[in-house]
């Protein structure tokens, strides 16, 4: 009885949360005003945050000249964007010079293309078995018939015209789907126990990988064609692909010899226990799970990859970049912010394609690491 | 060895042959002869059409052309170079200038990624964001896309030379470039300068004899802050008292541009600007990572320590997270390095435009020219995984 005497039977009465700490002004004081220093540091990060998102707004937008026949237009003063000289170089940047009548072709690639790989990524969708297939096989096939054309009644549009968007995709799907088996090779190799085939593999890859992009561009647009007999000359974009294929290969043997030793040797010896030849084993039994783990470290290397394309410029390629910049020595379009739109016109691009394969990337490594979390 | 003659012993040593070639040594060796073959039959193709190709061009090869007068002019050389230097002398002007917008690069870099990459932590709301919009911004967009940004936008909209801006310290801005006074010596400086070496030389041995006297009894010293003031202060001092033996050659307006002090050339502060930002952004990620990854555990465990919040930071958490940030971190000024590459595309006069650009074009020798040039970046790089290496053993968790 003494207890409750003790106890009270009644709580007190519940008080609201005091009002610093809830809603928006809790939020305002926890994360923007909770000292001194933070308030200082909201005040100077508001002010960037204005001055950027303002300039931006203003240059992009409001100040941006929209209409025009040519870069008259955008020299009046205190203009901002130049958009008519975007617009005017649109099919260009898309298609570089490849023939109106023909760019069905390209886009028809991007729809299938597209489509595929859609398929292969949604998780939802079945049959991945055969898209791959298709992907693998199939899909370069056709892609190379509408690209390059020659067959089936469609005529011939030799890669010199190839240039804009189009390239970029084709260098960096091209690049990353051969330095696959590249970089299979290369770090099956590196963990060989033949020692001739190891230090191959060793060499090849740390020579590649120690040096930039550009001097491997460079050796496969003017030290190939020395190596070749007379008479035999690749087309310039092969030659850049194989350049891409090598560069990007090294790197790629280095993500899945990565995932080769993340799988336990437990794996290995039931393999050889189980008197699966060395193909087999690889195929059917270790290759399966280390790919599977370096998944994402492939797809974030394909967005390092399409970035590199721009490189290709150098020597004398005319991808996104390279179009732009090409487009840029129109003395039609002269103005002083003709550079700054093209460049930002690319960077979209760029920007898009690339931010939204790392956040496929990240969604993909939490959904293949849900089986691993307890 | 009777039975070898007959013919039961021939099948068995046909057998004993076929089995050598299913147990995996016979298999590795046939595999590595294949290899070696195959190897040694490209590498021959390659050579004897390369040497069919040179004679057929009139190329000659070697190395030869190294003496040779180069008849080109750099734009940006730290070491002596006329037109009439050698090609050799070329690619040694070629090599600093990557040296040295890849050591000033660096510095910069690591200064901007480790400022973002604590703001993407801060508590600050707003500054965490805006510290993401520049990491993502910077990361998605092609560096050399950057780099004309830099130098065909960004700077042609700087002042002509006779507006130009008008910096403290006599500094000058305009779209030639960035002028700087030149500090010219006077005889006294050397006393000076022997300060700041003895001044550098103390601070390492007080460190030494701090850290002695830390691990034998527990007490700390303010190493950091006595070494700032020996460092900054002593060769300070010594110069008031010799009345600052060192004049400043300023840069002035004669005719269309300056002239004197020291001229950076816009194609360097384009080519900084671009890796600056460019690296700052993959550094920010990897700081923030290495802080990310030091458990929660540790930090608590500090505090339960009583430790303050700047011995927590400066002996728990960073010590731990520089282990987890330095290798990637080094990668990165790897890649910064080999990405000074780009330069070339807008003319900065580096390694691979001045050698495996202007001196492959004239002498035509693209084997010895690439090759040279690999071969410094691998030099390059080797050193570095060098370091990589001494450093993760010196670094390693030692487990008891």
């Amino acid at each position: 009885m003494a207890v409750e005497t003790i106890a009270p039977r009644v709580s007190a009465p519940e008080m609201a949360p005091p009002r610093s700490e809830v809603g928006i002004i809790g939020w305002l004081s926890k994360n923007l005003f909770s000292s001194w220093t933070n308030t200082i540091l909201t005040i100077l990060g508001l002010w960037i945050a204005w001055r950027v998102l303002a300039g931006a707004l203003d240059w992009a937008v409001f100040s941006a000249v929209w209409k025009g026949e040519d870069g008259s237009a955008c020299r009046v003063a205190d203009a901002g964007a130049c958009w008519p000289f975007v617009q005017a170089k649109f099919g260009q940047f898309m298609f570089g010079r490849y023939p109106d009548a023909e760019r069905w072709r390209v886009v028809a690639t991007y729809i299938l293309t597209g489509l595929t790989l859609a398929g292969l990524m949604i998780p939802a969708i079945p049959g991945k078995k055969w898209l791959g297939l298709f992907g693998v096989i199939g899909l370069p096939i056709i892609a190379w018939i509408l690209l390059y054309g020659g067959v089936l009644g469609l005529p011939t549009v030799p890669t010199e015209f190839w240039g804009g968007l189009m390239v970029t995709l084709v260098v960096a799907t091209v690049g990353i789907a051969g330095s696959f088996p590249v970089g299979i090779v290369l770090a099956l190799g590196r963990r060989s126990e033949m020692p001739i085939a190891r230090w191959a593999s060793i060499f090849f890859i740390e020579v590649v990988r120690a040096v930039p992009l550009i001097t491997i561009l460079f050796m496969s647009s003017v030290m190939l064609p020395l190596f070749l007999p007379e008479g035999v000359s690749f087309d310039k974009l092969l030659r850049a692909l194989i350049g891409v294929m090598l560069f990007s290969g090294a790197y790629m043997a280095e993500t899945i010899r990565g995932g080769l030793q993340a799988i336990p040797k437990g794996q290995y010896e039931a393999a050889d226990s189980l008197g699966l030849s060395f193909a087999q084993k690889m195929g059917l039994i270790i290759l399966p799970q280390a790919l599977k783990l370096v998944i994402p470290g492939i797809v974030n290397s394909f967005v390092g990859l399409a970035k590199d394309t721009s490189l290709v410029l150098i020597i004398g390629i005319f991808d996104l970049l390279g179009i732009v910049q090409a487009g840029l020595t129109d003395a039609k379009w002269f103005a002083p912010n003709t550079a700054m739109t093209g460049y930002v016109f690319a960077a979209m691009i760029f920007w898009i394609i690339c931010f939204s394969i790392s956040r496929y990337s990240a969604w993909l490594e939490r959904r293949l690491s849900r089986g691993d979390r307890r | 060895m009777a039975i070898a003659e007959s013919g039961q012993g021939r099948r068995a040593e046909e057998a004993s042959i076929w089995s050598w070639l299913h147990r995996r040594e016979g298999r590795q060796i046939i595999g590595q002869i294949i290899i070696v073959v195959l190897l040694a039959a490209l590498f021959w193709i390659a050579a004897t059409n390369a040497i069919d190709n040179l004679r057929r061009q009139n190329i000659a090869s070697g190395f030869g052309f190294w003496n040779n007068t180069a008849g080109f002019d750099i734009s940006q050389a730290l070491i002596p170079y006329s037109a009439t230097s050698t090609y050799g002398q070329a690619f040694w002007v070629g090599l600093l200038n990557t040296l040295l917008v890849s050591v000033i690069g660096i510095v910069l870099a690591t200064i901007v990624g480790f400022v973002m990459g604590i703001a993407r932590l801060s508590n600050n709301w707003l500054i965490a964001r805006l510290a993401t919009v520049y990491v993502e911004v910077a990361r998605n967009v092609p560096l050399l896309l950057q780099l004309f940004v830099w130098y065909f936008a960004l700077i042609p909209q700087l002042p002509l030379p006779r507006q130009s801006w008008q910096l403290p310290a006599g500094v000058v801005l305009n779209n030639r470039g960035l002028s700087l006074p030149a500090p010219v010596l006077q005889p006294d400086a050397g006393i000076v300068l022997a300060t700041l070496a003895l001044a550098i030389a103390a601070s390492i041995g007080l460190r030494f004899w701090a850290n002695r006297r830390w691990k034998a009894t527990g007490e700390r010293f303010p190493v950091f802050w006595t070494s700032l003031g020996l460092i900054v202060g002593l060769p300070l001092v010594v110069a008031a008292a010799l009345g600052f033996p060192v004049t400043f050659q300023y840069p002035e307006l004669k005719g269309f541009n300056y002239s004197g002090g020291i001229v950076v050339l816009p194609e360097f502060i384009a080519l900084l600007a671009g890796l600056v930002f460019y690296t700052g952004a993959f550094i920010a990620e990897i700081v923030r990572s290495g802080i990310q990854g030091v458990s929660s555990g540790q930090k608590e465990a500090a505090r339960a320590l009583g430790l303050t919040n700047n011995q927590m930071l400066k002996l728990v958490v960073i010590p731990q997270a520089m282990r987890i940030i330095i290798p990637p971190l080094t990668s990165n000024y790897l890649n910064l390095t080999k990405n000074s590459s780009l330069g070339v595309a807008i003319a900065y006069p580096d390694l691979v435009s001045v050698f495996a650009g202007t001196v492959l074009n004239q002498t035509g020798q693209a084997i010895e020219v690439i090759s040279i040039t690999m071969l410094v970046y691998l030099t390059l790089s080797l050193a570095t995984s060098a370091f990589m290496n001494w450093f993760n053993a010196r670094m390693k968790l030692v487990e008891r």
